[in-house]
């Protein structure tokens, strides 16, 4: 059972990261400015140093992880308080695993990103209004690190309680890397995602709990009362006491994921946050939620899941159509992708509850591609915003003509997002849409029309700021440094690597959605006339 | 006509063999090509046209390959299976390319005209800076369409659809730093996007019905479906072909679009990518064999799109504008065709192809003509040019007897049989359609006698016009060998007869409007080697019968009515007010303007409420609550410092007392 503990070490090298920047001693008040850039320096380039480290980890283990063997894989179990049945027990299944390869895989390009987000001034003389307001280099990095590890460790969590400490512990530096150095409404913003947050976590205690409470008076545990997951999905529950629990859960998810109308935090906090921090926030830790609602909210309440599943998928439609209208509308780039992301968290929120085969894989590779997606837009919003100062669109105009290349990984990152066949979005998209009409062909009709307002929010967006004639602000443009070179193309080749070639991620999916359904007991729906394969094209 | 429909569908397709194993190369050829030009940047400005130009002849040479191996084949299907590209649980899609009598004409068509298109564009585009990008979204675009038509299934070929939009809004907008450009780019992805959802929808339809996507699947278990689910089918895939043919109600875009350089407008906007939505349909024939409803929609449409697409272009003096009027009617004539069943199946992909030669030959003609003309458009300022530029008047005249229906030259080959098998079907509805598809023929014939006595006869207004000192209007900036900075300035107009690169290209074309059709229709060419995908139509009326006799009447009355007008007397320099048809008719007839109250209007005011819904009403309650539970905003901006240390304890009294609650209600 307790192998080589890969999962533990995957998430101890970004904490370790963020001791040594932590230990890094400060300089005196009065040092010289060269000596202190010299110091931020060397915490940047340890913090990048560890997030590659923890890339080439989560690379081993996914190498090592067997597509045909048992659903989890690298557990490790070890009893951490005994009198309340609390284990640290880590395992991941595919759908685990793909989310932390991806948060692996986005750190490096974050920290790239956040380069200089965290300066006290920028060397090329910074755009004013940018300015964070504390200016602890090392602190951010180290924040940064320390919400890695939570990141990998909540995926990768097999006990509740483990899930719920970590769930909620990665609100601190969350909240610290927003209201410290956020620009803007910083301050107001990071209290609004943390009261949300926390609203959200006290009902999932709750629920928590209870859930010790039950399994400490069911036989199959022999009335010891117990927090781990492989335990507690054997546990009967009435369909009574699965609703309530499933309501404390999923609410807590349906903040974090965000789904309508959860979602008012997320546009301020989004618009409040450093770019960098944006796409950990978006990208990242927002996918806890529709994690969780897939592995807690279904394995273990199926029948609360049943019942509310209809409400549930009108809310994520309006998610999808109410995100992209008022996406359209927005006047400012980080407020228009924080709705941007609304409106794709309804199709993955539609995906998991409609719970066919397709609809689950597509919306697990939903997550992933979300998270690339907005990870390469945010990060180029970010470098629009180095060069001008500001992110209103009306600010920009004409950008293709002095920064081609800037434009042309924006518009790829931007057709990424309105789901372009050939780039990874669009298998998501797609399976989740098919997965919705094969049970509910109304819900994939309503969804299909988000499809349309992706391709107005999208190609608006750019056409203002990249296209028509260049305005004299933007006129001294520099195009991308390497460093932001960097941070995007590895993205941009994964998504366009998995768009056309999505069987590996899949392969690595399917087996665990097969499980969950399995657990769910429910089956996909048969076709209703169904053809046999006769060539080799498709059965 | 079941009977037969399942017959075509259980054909037996065979994999590839031989030089047909290798059809990934069509693929690989221009997609090689745009990777190039477009990742590798300025290193590639030197010779970057020539690998543009090599790569669709490539591909070219591929294609007249494969079918000289597809005609000495007895069964001529292959179908060639690439790679599993989306495997889950029952929904599994892969990469195949079928090549079969349908696919290899369009094959031919997209690299036979595009490799001519693209080589005229090395002439007209000699001076643009971004001459390397442009060659780079030729191949793109050339590549995405190949997708399109060899695709072995709806989702392969979704791609291509998809691709080729895009391949569109990058060369709508390739001088996107004019707004027009940019915003027609995005108008045009947009109206297509509508277009789109309609096809991803038939395509979730089929996959929810027969459990694949595959055309042989489809195409098999269509027959045991009910026929709710086929009319769905059929309309669902219309209104896909609607957006991506410019047909009525999603028309509007197309105008907008030659905001593009011209060879776009001639391989895009004519001559491949719009009649993707007529392949789509024939291609889908099986289905529409069992939806008459859908059919008769697809009819309806067709017929509609053919008199607007010419009323516009009989009133546009923007020579590119009333050249994408004349490909709307000429695409609803096709889109009639396909409306038609198997008797019109045929002479929908012949007009297809024989316009992918004319239409094509007369946009670089007009291409040609702006070359010459520092990029005028408006037709008004043109005339007597017939003696400046012979070679493109030649080749501009003939691709006019092609359009008009002249015989022998294409266009009445290929038009007529569309126009008698609407007089052949039973009902009324056939009767209605052959009428309109005759005035259609008269329109034709009008809209272009009159381009050509505006252009090529008459005074030669530029003279004047120059001397009157009025500055002009361009629509394309750098293009040719216009002088950059001279745009709005009064000047003289030095028309001049294009380089060889450019009139070499339009001299095959012109060869082409000729001959295509008569190639085609005579002997039963076309139809005999298409019979395997589309069936034969029931019955063949030889020329000259009374629908084709009116067709021709008609055509030449249209011809006399332009010369009445156009011919006979000076065209003046400045458009005459117009009745209330010609001033509709200028105004594309309102398309806009409705799409705008029913669509845009509507939808601005929505998003305008929902964005003041989202930061006021659901904001203000949350702000509300979460005021009133932390005392005042005021104190809640206090209550940050120290908030995280006294969190934990709130946190755990609350639960401890929700968790007793729960356990005394014991649910």
């Amino acid at each position: 059972m307790n192998g080589f503990p890969w999962l533990t070490v995957a998430g101890a090298v970004p904490l370790a990261g963020a001791i040594v920047l932590a230990v890094i001693p400060g300089l005196p008040a009065d040092a010289p400015p060269a000596d202190r850039q010299a110091r931020d320096a060397l915490a940047k380039w340890l913090a990048l140093a560890f997030s590659l480290a923890t890339l080439v980890v989560v690379i081993i283990i996914a190498v090592k992880f067997q597509v045909h063997g048992p659903t989890f894989q690298f557990t490790e179990t070890y009893s951490w308080i005994p009198q309340f049945g609390v284990h640290y027990a880590l395992g991941v299944d595919g759908i685990a695993l793909v989310l932390i390869a991806m948060s692996a895989v986005l750190m490096p390009a974050v920290v790239l990103a956040s380069w200089h987000d965290a300066d006290p001034a920028f060397p090329g003389g910074r755009p004013a209004g940018t300015l964070p307001a504390r200016h602890s280099v090392k602190t951010y990095f180290a924040l940064m690190l320390v919400l890695e590890t939570m990141m990998i460790g909540v995926f990768a969590a097999t006990d509740v309680f483990l899930f719920y400490v970590l769930f909620e512990a990665m609100l601190v530096p969350m909240y610290f890397m927003i209201g410290s150095y956020g620009t803007g409404r910083r301050q107001y913003a990071a209290v609004k995602f943390l009261l949300y947050s926390l609203l959200g976590g006290l009902l999932m205690l709750v629920a928590v709990i209870a859930l010790y409470v039950y399994s400490s008076r069911s036989a199959i545990t022999g009335h010891h009362g117990t927090f781990l997951f492989s335990v507690l999905v054997h546990v009967p529950l009435s369909p009574n006491v699965q609703k309530w629990l499933f309501l404390g859960f999923f609410i807590a998810f349906a903040i974090k994921a965000p789904l309508w109308p959860f979602h008012t935090w997320l546009p301020d906090a989004a618009d409040a946050a450093q770019p960098g921090t944006a796409v950990l926030m978006l990208g990242l830790m927002d996918k806890v939620g529709t994690f969780g609602m897939l592995r807690y909210c279904f394995e273990l309440f199926p029948a609360g899941a049943k019942y509310f599943t209809l409400l549930i998928i009108v809310l994520s439609l309006v998610s999808i159509l109410y995100g992209a209208v008022v996406a359209i509308g927005q006047a400012g780039l980080k407020r228009l992708m924080g709705y941007i992301s609304i409106s794709h968290f309804g199709f993955i929120v539609l995906g998991i509850f409609v719970m066919t085969s397709q609809g689950v894989s597509g919306a697990t590779l939903y997550m992933v591609n979300h998270g690339f997606v907005t990870a390469a837009l945010f990060i180029l919003v970010g470098c629009l915003i180095a060069r001008r100062g500001s992110d209103r669109i009306a600010d920009f105009g004409g950008v293709q003509k002095v920064a081609p290349l800037l434009a042309g990984f924006f518009l790829v990152s931007g057709l990424a997002a309105l789901s372009l066949p050939g780039l990874s979005p669009f298998v998501s998209e797609f399976l989740v849409l098919v997965g919705t009409f094969t049970r509910y062909k109304v819900a994939a009709v309503f969804a299909t029309a988000g499809m349309i307002l992706a391709a107005i929010y999208i190609l608006w967006m750019y056409q203002r700021t990249m296209n028509g004639p260049t305005r004299a602000e933007v006129a001294g443009f520099n195009d991308l440094r390497i460093r932001e070179r960097l941070a995007v193309a590895p993205l941009l080749a994964l998504i366009l690597f998995v768009g056309v070639y999505p069987r590996p991620v899949l392969d690595i999916i399917n087996p665990a959605v097969r499980a969950t359904m399995i657990q769910v007991h429910v089956t996909d729906p048969v076709p209703a006339h169904p053809v046999t394969a006769q060539n080799g094209a498709a059965p | 006509m079941t009977g037969s429909a399942q017959a075509l569908a259980a054909q037996a397709t065979l994999s590839a063999t031989g030089a047909l194993k290798l059809s990934w190369l069509l693929l690989a050829f221009p997609l090689f090509g745009a990777a190039v030009l477009l990742l590798g940047g300025r290193r590639t400005d030197r010779w970057g046209h020539l690998l543009g130009v090599a790569m669709p002849v490539a591909a070219f040479v591929y294609g007249v390959i494969a079918f000289f191996t597809l005609l000495g084949e007895s069964d001529r299907s292959r179908d060639l299976h690439l790679y599993s590209w989306i495997p889950v649980a029952r929904f599994q899609v892969s990469v195949g390319l079928l090549t079969d009598q349908l696919s290899i004409c369009f094959v031919l068509l997209i690299t036979g005209v595009g490799s001519l298109i693209i080589i005229y564009s090395v002439g007209y585009l000699w001076h643009d800076a971004d001459r390397r990008r442009f060659f780079g979204y030729m191949n793109l675009f050339v590549a995405a369409m190949l997708l399109l038509v060899l695709a072995d299934n709806y989702l392969v070929l979704y791609v291509g659809w998809e691709g080729v939009g895009l391949a569109s809004y990058l060369l709508i907008g390739f001088w996107q730093f004019k707004n027009s450009a940019a915003v027609a780019a995005k108008k045009a992805f947009v109206v297509n996007r509508v277009g789109d959802a309609g096809l991803s929808l038939a395509i979730m339809l089929m996959f929810a019905e027969f459990g694949t996507m595959s055309f042989t699947g489809v195409f098999r278990g269509v027959g045991s479906a009910g026929s709710g689910v086929t009319l769905a089918l059929g309309l669902l895939l219309l209104l896909g072909a609607c957006g991506k043919s410019a047909q009525v109600p999603l028309q509007s875009w197309l105008l907008d679009a030659m905001e593009g350089p011209t060879p776009v407008s001639a391989l895009i906007h004519a001559a491949t990518m719009v009649t993707a939505g007529v392949y789509l349909l024939v291609r889908s024939n099986p289905i529409l064999a069992l939806a008459p409803g859908a059919r008769l929609a697809v009819a309806v449409v067709g017929t509609i799109t053919l008199l607007v697409g010419g009323i516009i272009a009989s009133a546009k003096d923007d020579i590119k504008k009333s050249l994408a009027g004349s490909t709307m009617s000429q695409i609803g004539y096709m889109t009639l065709g396909a409306g038609l069943g198997p008797a019109g199946y045929v002479f929908a992909i012949a007009l297809l192809l024989s316009h992918g030669f004319y239409k094509a030959g007369l946009f670089l003609g007009a291409g040609s003509v702006m070359h010459g003309m520092n990029d005028e458009v408006n037709m008004r300022r043109y005339g007597g040019l017939s003696n400046v530029l012979p070679v493109t008047y030649v080749t501009f005249g003939l691709a006019y007897l092609a359009i008009s229906g002249i015989p022998p030259f294409s266009g009445f080959f290929a038009k007529d049989p569309i126009i008698e098998a609407d007089f052949g079907q039973h009902g009324a509805a056939g009767k209605v359609a052959g009428v309109c598809a005759l005035i259609g023929a008269g329109i034709t014939a009008f809209y272009m006698t009159r381009m050509m006595f505006m252009t090529w006869y008459g005074r030669r207004r530029w003279e004047e016009h120059a001397a009157s000192g009025e500055p002009h209007e361009t629509a394309e900036p750098l293009a040719g060998g216009s002088v950059q900075g001279a745009h709005g300035s009064a000047e003289e107009y030095h028309p001049h007869e294009s380089p060889p690169v450019m009139t070499g290209p339009m001299v095959v074309l012109a060869i082409g409007s000729v001959g295509a059709g008569a190639f085609l229709i005579i002997n039963h060419r076309l139809q005999k080697f298409l019979a395997p995908v589309v069936g034969a139509p029931p019955n063949t009326h030889g020329f000259f019968t009374a629908p084709g006799i009116a067709a021709t009447a008609l055509a030449v009355a249209g011809i006399a009515l332009g010369w009445w007008i156009y011919g006979r007397v000076p065209v003046p320099a400045t458009a005459p007010a117009g009745g209330p048809l010609t001033v509709a008719a200028r105004k594309d007839l309102y398309g806009d303007a409705l799409n705008e109250s029913l669509l845009m209007r509507p939808g601005q005011w929505l998003t305008r409420l929902s964005v003041y819904f989202d930061n006021r009403d659901i904001d203000g309650l949350v702000n509300t609550i979460a005021a009133a539970v932390g005392g005042t905003s005021g104190r809640l901006r206090r209550m940050q410092t120290g908030f995280v240390r006294s969190y934990a304890l709130s946190m755990l009294a609350g639960a401890a007392v929700l968790v007793a609650l729960l356990l005394a209600v014991r649910l």
